[in-house]
């Protein structure tokens, strides 16, 4: 695909290469910081008994890793690259595209330097201290200017369905930050949350809830909407269908937070809500991974020599998996026996290494032979080992933590005739030891799969521009 | 009107307004133009991908059959 010599538009690619590059650094740190945490809940010794390495610090870390410099920068390099193209213009703002780079990667690395060093706002997804916070805003505030700026001076009538999920995830992100960040700062890098009590709590899973629906949902449907149907090279089963996806899917994600606070001081009726919103969540869920996959129909042969074209396919059917488990765990009494277990641990994983990697993956893959000049990949083999490395490292993980969540949840419930505990706490972690085993190698795989993805990525830009033809159709 | 009339008069509301979003999409007339919008992203591709193209789906029409 050489088309970006053939276009007429003069395309900023600079700032999507740069954010595609560094979206390969972070998934290496973020996914290696999350098998050093894994190895420490085996090997606690691996904390060197400094405090900068222990796991209530690292753990953090590889959440935000994972979330804003992995896939948020995954988000940035995609968003820029499908609004220029469906629009046909230039991205809007000129530097101030540049600035979002920059901006973002600094406040990655403020990221970091603070969270090893302690400091932590202790809300989850939202750790970072109020002076981050604030860049965050700014940084934001240009990444919305410069996204709906390019939509505004579209040469086309139409804002192809991507772009509308993607504007989605910036709009709501962006008040989602705002409202759970509001706080009474008390030092340089400490301050108090604005909210008290159960109001702290439902804001905070309100805000926790929807970086799930709208970052880690519908800013990689936006993903799926332009990457499958390029990579398929047909259009989407019906756009139809993704209109009304897009509408439900955004007025009902925003309802469903109050599931993770299920049997605690929050409102039971609200709790009720948050359950009722989570359950019907499944239907927009489904009907936009159904019109991801049948984009295929007719070409399923496509799959057998396109590993590319495998990684968002296999992204769409783990998002299929986790949006089923997502609504069954979101009911009050599959929630008792899940929540607080390595369950919820193994539901998040099969998502976010199963549908926001594989899907990022695929389009990384997609992308960075257009934007380095090239017709295809150094090396289409590696990227299929890389499948089914990821791939087998997914599973090994999440068996690893549906087994031991399942286990634990039965192992803490368990009360003997007279009422007391039949088991210790200690007894329930020693029983998940072989599971937390089988969980790091899984991670190991996930990082050996990214670090192959560098390789490859290195070597494609490396090469002379154009000296990689595309492979013959079979 | 008290508080649960008018939640309830809201959620009929959104309830009407999804009607109308499904509706309209899935409204005949509307079908050509999604139809174009869908295919818009192959438009910025070179000539000789299009027709590469149009041989694939020729090919996949005939593989259904």
């Amino acid at each position: 695909m050489t088309q970006s010599n053939t276009s007429a538009v003069d395309y900023n690619f600079d700032v999507v290469r740069q954010f595609t590059v560094m979206t390969v650094i972070w998934g290496i740190v973020g996914t290696s910081v999350g098998v050093l945490i894994a190895a420490q809940l085996i090997w606690p010794a691996l904390n060197f008994d400094t405090p900068w390495l222990t796991y209530s610090r690292l753990r953090p870390l590889h959440t935000n890793a994972v979330i804003f410099a992995f896939g948020t920068s995954a988000l940035f390099a995609t968003s820029y690259y499908v609004v220029q193209r469906t629009c046909q213009a230039r991205l809007f703002g000129g530097k101030l595209a540049s600035f979002t780079f920059w901006g973002w990667q600094a406040v990655i690395v403020a990221a970091v330097i603070s969270l090893p060093l302690g400091y932590n706002s202790t809300k989850e997804y939202a750790e970072l201290e109020w002076p981050i916070d604030i860049a965050i805003t700014i940084v934001w505030i240009c990444y919305a200017i410069v996204f709906f700026g390019t939509i505004v001076k579209r040469k086309s009538s139409h804002i192809y369905v991507a772009n509308w999920f993607f504007g989605g995830f910036i709009l709501t992100v962006a008040m989602l930050h705002l409202v759970n960040s509001m706080v009474i700062p008390v030092s340089a890098m400490k301050s108090y949350s604005i909210y008290p009590g159960a109001i702290d709590a439902m804001i905070q899973w309100w805000y926790g809830h929807n970086a799930v629906g709208f970052l880690l949902t519908a800013g990689f449907l936006g993903i799926m909407y332009y990457f499958v149907p390029k990579q398929a090279e047909r259009p989407v089963y019906s756009y139809r269908l993704s209109i009304v996806h897009f509408w439900a899917l955004i007025s009902l994600y925003i309802w469903a937070g109050p599931h993770h606070l299920h049997y605690t001081a929050l409102p039971d009726w609200a709790q009720s809500v948050g359950m009722v919103m989570s359950m019907v969540l499944f239907l927009p869920s489904w009907g936009g991974m159904i019109n991801g996959i049948m984009t295929l129909s007719g070409a399923w042969h496509k799959l057998r020599s396109d590993p590319i074209l495998r990684f968002l396919i296999v992204s769409l059917s783990f998002y299929g998996m986790s949006t089923f488990e997502g609504p069954m765990m979101a009911i009050k009494s599959v929630n008792a026996l899940s929540h607080y277990t390595d369950w919820t641990v193994g539901h998040v994983h099969s998502g976010a290494l199963g549908w926001v990697a594989m899907v990022t993956i695929g389009a990384v893959y997609h992308l960075i032979p257009i934007l380095f000049n090239q017709g295809r990949m150094y090396s289409i083999r590696l990227i299929n080992i890389h499948f089914w490395i990821h791939t087998t490292g997914i599973v090994l993980y999440i068996v690893a933590m549906w087994i031991s969540g399942v286990m634990q949840g039965l192992m803490w419930r368990a009360v003997n005739t007279d009422g007391t505990l039949t088991y210790s706490f200690v007894e329930s972690l020693t029983a998940s030891y072989p599971f937390y085993f089988i969980r790091f190698l899984g991670g190991v795989l996930i990082v050996s799969g990214f670090l192959l993805m560098a390789y490859n990525m290195f070597k494609t830009i490396g090469a002379k521009d154009g000296s990689l033809k595309p492979a013959e159709e079979a | 009107m008290d508080y649960g009339t008018l939640r309830g008069l809201v959620a009929l509301l959104i309830l009407a307004l999804f009607v109308i979003i499904v509706v309209w999409s899935y409204s005949k007339k509307r079908k050509a133009s999604f139809d174009e919008v869908a295919n818009s992203i192959f438009e910025e591709d070179d000539l000789t991908k299009q027709n590469k193209q149009s041989h694939l789906d020729k090919d996949s029409k005939q593989e259904r059959k």
